[in-house]
């Protein structure tokens, strides 16, 4: 299940109603994304995400399907947020349900390296000398094509 | 063809989505991006350097050979930065 919203999610809630009567489910793992301040020496007073509605849901839904494609899932989620958020904000959670941890973990590994490459968000960071596009960072490029040279 | 631009690309050009009608010939995105480099300096400078650019068809990552038509929406976005 993807879901792209401007309001913040609890991660608790979300992660039990992932997997409620689910009793397959031995393993669930759930990565966080939150807003640093990656200003310095200036600090970032906000960060405002945009993205491209239709394509962002289409590109999340395709990464979720070749997850379930390449590990057995008992169950999944992504929820992406946008907007204009502020620091040590949840920007992000990934969360993967199997029976055991190593698919879990994988899975999981795998959706938040891939999305941050292909999911179409852009961030904006606001500082007290003015707004400024992040730049995207070869790392995270290098991080998602890792898992297709396996 | 409907033309959308986002992050820097939409503010350097001042404007988030446009329809355009190009000539017959304009068969391709390289070809588009072409046309659009002539429209002026906002556009010239913004699509300078191609490695920082992204190009989306009706909603799929494409590269710059990829046939596009007339009723096609096309985006141009740089490197994506969510997560």
């Amino acid at each position: 299940m993807i879901r792209v919203q401007r309001e913040d999610f609890d991660i608790g809630l979300e992660l039990a109603k992932l997997t409620k009567n689910n009793y397959k489910v031995g393993g669930l793992t759930s990565f966080v994304g939150l807003v640093r301040d990656i200003a310095a020496p200036e600090t970032i007073s906000s960060m405002t995400l945009e993205h491209y509605p239709g394509m962002t849901e289409k590109q999340l839904e395709h990464i979720e399907t070749i997850a379930n494609q390449r590990w057995h899932l008992e169950a999944s989620l992504i929820i992406h947020r946008y907007g204009k958020l502020d620091l040590g904000d949840q920007i992000v959670l990934v969360a993967c349900a199997s029976a055991h941890r190593g698919e879990a973990f994988e899975a999981c590994h795998f959706l938040i390296d891939w999305l941050k490459t292909k999911a179409p968000f852009w961030k904006l960071e606001k500082t007290a000398s003015g707004s400024n596009w992040v730049d995207a960072i070869d790392a995270d490029e290098d991080a998602a094509n890792r898992w297709f040279s396996k | 063809m409907k033309l959308l631009y986002f992050a820097w690309i939409r503010t350097n050009l001042g404007v988030s989505e446009e329809l355009v009608d190009v000539p017959s010939e304009i068969n391709d995105v390289r070809a588009l991006l072409d046309w659009l480099i002539n429209r002026g300096e906002s556009y010239k400078a913004a699509f300078s350097d191609l490695n920082h650019i992204r190009v989306a068809v009706n909603q799929e990552y494409v590269d710059l050979d990829h046939a596009i038509n007339t009723g096609d929406e096309i985006a141009f976005f740089p490197p994506v930065t969510g997560g």
